[in-house]
């Protein structure tokens, strides 16, 4: 592919080929890599070389080829032009180049950052690892974040490659240009860098690299100390257990009264990581302060934060505080005033409950965190009801068949009748849990009335939804009360009016019958289905059609011979060619299904008078199914 | 004062960069244009960093005219807003708007140049395939600068009104658009979503009172906005209180004083542009006829009024007719928030001295803005009698307005835009 463009006015070399398959092949391996170029060196030694370098040549000249595309596909073969020049020329000459090559698109630059992750064999070896640096630390202060962070973690991965002493001589040094950097982009990068080299330096540099991590943690930019406080967990997870006390928990507890809210909801995550690492005993005078001010903090995005993380935060935080801290804390999340921070809240219910210690959980539940659920299912915001609706019917294993009779079935059926249809939807789809709690019978009642609504919701989208979760609801309340109440339903869809309904109506019937048996679908929805092969509308003939396709295989031969062929055969003479195709491309669906008999005296003839049909597409398809059906 | 003059179509806005080395202008046709200050070698060490010149740095088409056909619409390519980016690394940023798109361009250097092909020539003759006998690896050489403006991202289709103002928050990674409506909040990295914070778009448009005309994020308080209305208000909003801002915090507005009403009092009041001192702890709003300096703490009048062209309260009438009464000028603060300028008619702009409460009347023309020459100051007469160098309000030019200034970040600088002629004026003011 890459020939094309510069090339196109040069003659084809000869040789081309044999080379092009060499470079077409995705190197996986070093070694693979070694072996590919093993191949194309040896054939150089063998007659003349020339040709051997050619494609090489093409890849290093479309370095700089005007077309970003090549350019890319260049980039990406990084590794082949390496092994080509040798680790000599590559550590002199290419890796030179490539550092003051930072002008690039970012996608360009992007593989880049991520070539030079796997280019220590490509340069010598670890011994030699540390000339990748010069390149990626240039790539480590572009402006797009993702180039950064790419260039980042291939420096992460190839600091793992350097000796001890390579990492205090060459590695540290970069990490802490960047650190010093006058632009605030090598200083966010740099954050990345300190945990990864930290472990393996002598305790002078760690002194170093502990300053400098202090230093970011209050620089200027708000950039560099967000940057700071994402790393401050993992960070703080290298650090020795005296240093976290002493360093990181001050660290922590200025971000996480940072000025700029944006600071201080990154602390949030880094309390779950130091939590983890402290001892019980010390979370109370050490981190349990900055956790009750966020969860209270003026801003609604750190409370936001707070609320997300709460599961994390209750692991790592443990019962105790769990029960006398985190219980209050987060009933007020859950009445909180911002409709985010309750909808983040309500998505954590279920989790938040089965966390708790389970000596009292059900106390706890029940006296401190169902009340505030309760006023959640009437909340004013939409949002927030259908977060808890796609968590609330988990609450019943947790507290078992009397109280979820008692206390959650009148929430459910209040769900189930709000007038936001999303809402509806999460408590249909989540009614395996409480089927295997009280049974689904309890709500059956009032769950027709919701499904009938949705079914016929003016939104196509949500019309949709209902459809999908059909399947699940059949299996849930068994084949005798869907026959009875839901079977008309997922018939009326197959002539919606929007082609995505009764194409999800279809596969909907292939999934009910899988569920229900073919001997269902003969009495049930076979029938039917047929029947509309001779509605006026030619739309609803080919949803016959479809629908064939998509269950004669759940149906088996029998049923498939003798009355879904006839039927599509039949069809074969409708006056819309749209319809006739499509008789020639269910007819190749279903042919594998049907015996050979019935292929050569019935399908055949059909088939190949289609292919005579005076409209072109019809010819097409027709055409095609006797060749995949092999009946020419 | 001396000035130096280039030519170019409309101006429609002006902005120095953070540094104040550059200076970016748009136009009204979807041209950007940047100047940067050169230092001038050997010059007397006492004033080191004064007297050098703004020269062409970059000029790059940032819009082009573009046609809405589900609306109907014509969108003009006029910028209507240049803002620059804090500097993140060799490279500048700036966002460019006009009615609809907002764009993100980047303005970087290149002095090198790689060197060396495999399968030409350095005069760029094909090589013979067969005679490649070792490979060549591209030799970067200096080249002559090279200035590069590129788009990298483009926030396209939130506005369903002209955006009026974009600003960008001091968190480095979000900015706010405003339209006669709404307010959105964007993710400097994210293109293809928008947080609409504000938005007062009344249920039925007939109910429709007043819009939005200018909005600005405050220049330290990351969760601190403000933005004016055509009622002569400014709202200021906190972004922790809440997701949307449609409650503000604090509520702006003088009293209106019932003596001096008439029918054009409310569009007299409406407020064109709003800009927070460097300081953070004012705000100054620029109405049709006064600049006004709020402290954010005092919400029930402003602490300074300065009037612009109060002569032209009596002609009211006429402007009206002309629809010069609807013209939005702009206001901006000097480096140390001591100084206010503002522009007016007959390529007129005003400065007020805020400590000693002087105020002085420019002209930016280019018979007084050789390089060099010093500016005079000019009055305009009000009552009957004119006195020598003088001019009358009735033989003030209305076309030629300055709607835009800018003042330098650090030094005594400025960037004054009349129609198509942009002026720079440096060292001492008053």
């Amino acid at each position: 592919m890459y020939f094309s463009g510069s090339l196109l006015t040069t003659e084809e070399p000869p040789g081309r080929e044999g080379c092009a398959v060499v470079l077409g092949q995705k190197p996986r391996s070093a070694a693979q890599q070694r072996h590919s170029v093993t191949a194309t060196v040896s054939k150089m030694a063998g007659a003349d070389g020339d040709d051997s370098l050619y494609p090489i040549a093409v890849l290093i000249d479309e370095l700089r080829n005007e077309d970003v595309q090549l350019r890319l596909n260049s980039i990406k073969k990084l590794s082949t032009i390496a092994l080509a020049l040798g680790v000599e020329r590559t550590r002199t000459e290419l890796l030179p180049f490539l550092t003051d090559t930072i002008y690039d698109e970012d996608e360009v630059l992007l593989a880049l950052a991520e070539q030079l992750g796997n280019f220590t064999m490509l340069v010598g070896g670890p011994e030699y690892v540390h000339c990748l640096l010069p390149p990626l630390e240039s790539l480590a202060t572009v402006e797009e974040t993702v180039v950064r962070d790419k260039a980042v973690e291939s420096l992460r991965k190839i600091s793992q490659e350097h000796s001890p002493v390579d990492l205090e001589v060459h590695f540290e040094p970069l990490v802490k240009r960047l650190a010093s950097g006058d632009w605030f982009t090598s200083r966010t990068s740099a954050c990345g860098l300190f945990s990864v080299c930290y472990p393996r330096v002598s305790s002078t540099v760690k002194a170093e690299i502990r300053q400098h991590f202090r230093t970011l943690c209050s620089d200027d930019t708000p950039m560099v100390r967000r940057a700071a406080a994402s790393k401050l967990g993992e960070f703080a997870k290298v650090l020795e257990p005296e240093y976290v006390k002493s360093d990181i928990i001050s660290l922590f507890t200025a971000l996480a009264s940072d000025e700029q809210d944006s600071v201080r909801l990154l602390a949030v995550e880094a309390c779950v990581s130091i939590a983890t690492l402290l001892p019980q005993e010390d979370l109370e005078t050490l981190v349990m302060p900055t956790l009750r001010q966020a969860a209270e903090d003026k801003s609604w995005r750190v409370r936001y934060m707070v609320a997300d993380k709460f599961s994390e935060l209750q692991k790592a935080v443990g019962s105790e505080i769990t029960k006398n801290d985190l219980v209050p804390a987060f009933q007020n999340l859950l009445k909180d005033c911002e409709a985010e921070v309750r909808a983040a809240a309500a998505n954590k219910v279920k989790e938040f409950c089965e966390n708790l210690p389970e000596d009292n959980r059900e106390q706890i539940i029940m006296t401190h965190i169902l009340p505030c659920v309760k006023e959640l299912v009437s909340d004013t915001n939409q949002h927030v009801k259908s977060a808890l609706a796609s968590v609330i019917m988990g609450l019943s294993t947790i507290l078992g068949k009397d109280n979820t009779i008692e206390h959650l079935l009148p929430l459910f059926l209040a769900q189930l009748k709000d007038e936001c249809p999303e809402v509806r939807l999460n408590i249909i789809s989540n009614l395996d849990c409480v089927n295997e709690v009280i049974g689904i019978r309890q709500l059956s009642q009032s769950l027709l009335p919701a499904i009938v609504e949705l079914a016929e919701d003016a939104k196509w989208r949500v019309r949709l939804a209902i459809i999908e979760y059909m399947p699940l609801l059949a299996g849930q309340l068994g084949v005798e009360f869907f026959d009875e109440k839901l079977n008309t339903l997922c018939m009326a869809w197959l002539i919606d009016h929007v082609y995505a309904i009764r194409e999800a109506a279809t596969c909907n019937l292939m999934k009910l019958v899988e569920k229900f048996g073919a001997e269902w679908a003969q009495n049930t929805i076979v029938p039917k289905v047929l029947g509309m092969a001779n509605d006026p509308n030619y739309l609803h003939r080919m949803t016959t059609l479809f629908c064939i396709n998509a269950l004669s295989e759940a149906c088996g031969q029998e049923i498939t011979t003798k009355q879904m062929l006839p039927v599509v055969l039949k069809m074969s003479n409708d006056q819309v060619a749209n319809v006739r195709f499509n008789v020639a491309k269910s007819l190749q669906k279903i042919g594998p299904v049907l015996d050979s008999n019935a292929l050569q005296t019935e399908v055949k003839p059909v088939l190949e008078k289609l292919a005579t049909d005076s409209d072109m597409d019809v010819k097409y398809f027709a055409q095609e199914a006797i060749s995949v059906l092999a009946l020419a | 004062v001396s000035g130096v003059c280039f030519s170019a179509d409309i101006i429609s806005t002006v902005e120095f960069n953070y540094s104040g080395e550059l200076l970016a202008t748009g136009d009204k046709g979807g041209r950007v244009v940047i100047f940067q200050h050169e230092q001038e070698v050997g010059f007397s060490k006492n004033r080191p960093h004064l007297r050098g010149e703004y020269n062409v740095y970059s000029t790059f088409q940032s819009h082009e005219p573009e046609f809405d056909y589900l609306k109907s619409l014509e969108i003009e390519e006029k910028i209507n807003k240049i803002r620059w980016l804090p500097q993140q690394n060799a490279a500048h940023f700036l966002l460019s708007t006009n009615d609809k798109t907002i764009k993100l361009w980047k303005i970087s250097e290149r002095d090198k140049r790689a060197e060396g092909y495999n399968l030409k020539d350095e005069d760029g003759r094909v090589r013979d395939p067969f005679r490649i006998t070792s490979l060549r690896v591209p030799v970067l050489m200096p080249m002559d600068l090279m200035v590069e403006a590129s788009p990298r991202r483009i926030f396209a289709n939130a506005h369903t009104y002209h955006i009026n103002s974009i600003s960008v928050n001091s968190d480095h990674e979000t900015y706010l658009s405003a339209d006669d409506l709404r307010i959105n909040l964007w993710h400097l990295e994210i293109t293809d979503r928008s947080f609409n914070i504000v938005d007062i778009k009344p249920a039925n448009m007939e109910e429709l009172t007043e819009v939005i005309t200018a909005a600005e994020c405050h220049p330290h308080q990351c969760n601190v906005f403000v933005y004016s209305s055509s009622k002569g208000t400014i709202r200021l909003c906190d972004m922790r209180e809440a997701a949307l801002c449609d409650r503000h915090s604090k509520f702006f507005e003088e009293p209106e004083d019932p003596s001096s009403r008439s029918f054009f009092s409310e569009i007299i009041s409406s407020i064109s542009d709003v800009k927070f001192s460097h300081s953070g702890r004012y705000m100054m709003t620029r109405d049709y006829l006064s600049v006004k300096v709020w402290d954010l703490n005092m919400e029930n009048r402003p602490v300074e009024t300065y009037q612009v062209h109060e002569y032209l309260r009596s002609k009211l009438c006429s402007l009206y007719e002309n629809d010069c009464i609807f013209d939005k000028f702009e206001c901006c603060w000097n480096g140390s928030d001591s100084a206010i300028m503002t522009g007016s008619y007959n390529n007129f702009f005003r400065m007020f001295d805020r400590n000693t409460r002087r105020d002085i009347t420019l002209e930016a023309s280019r018979e007084s803005s050789k390089p060099r020459a010093t500016l005079k100051p000019r009055k305009v007469s009000t009552g009957g009698k004119r006195k020598k160098d003088e001019i009358s309000v009735d033989s003030l030019d209305f076309n030629k307005k300055i709607l835009h200034t800018a003042w330098h970040p650090k030094d005594n600088v400025i960037a004054v835009a009349a129609t198509n002629n942009l002026y720079i004026f440096q060292d001492k003011i008053n």
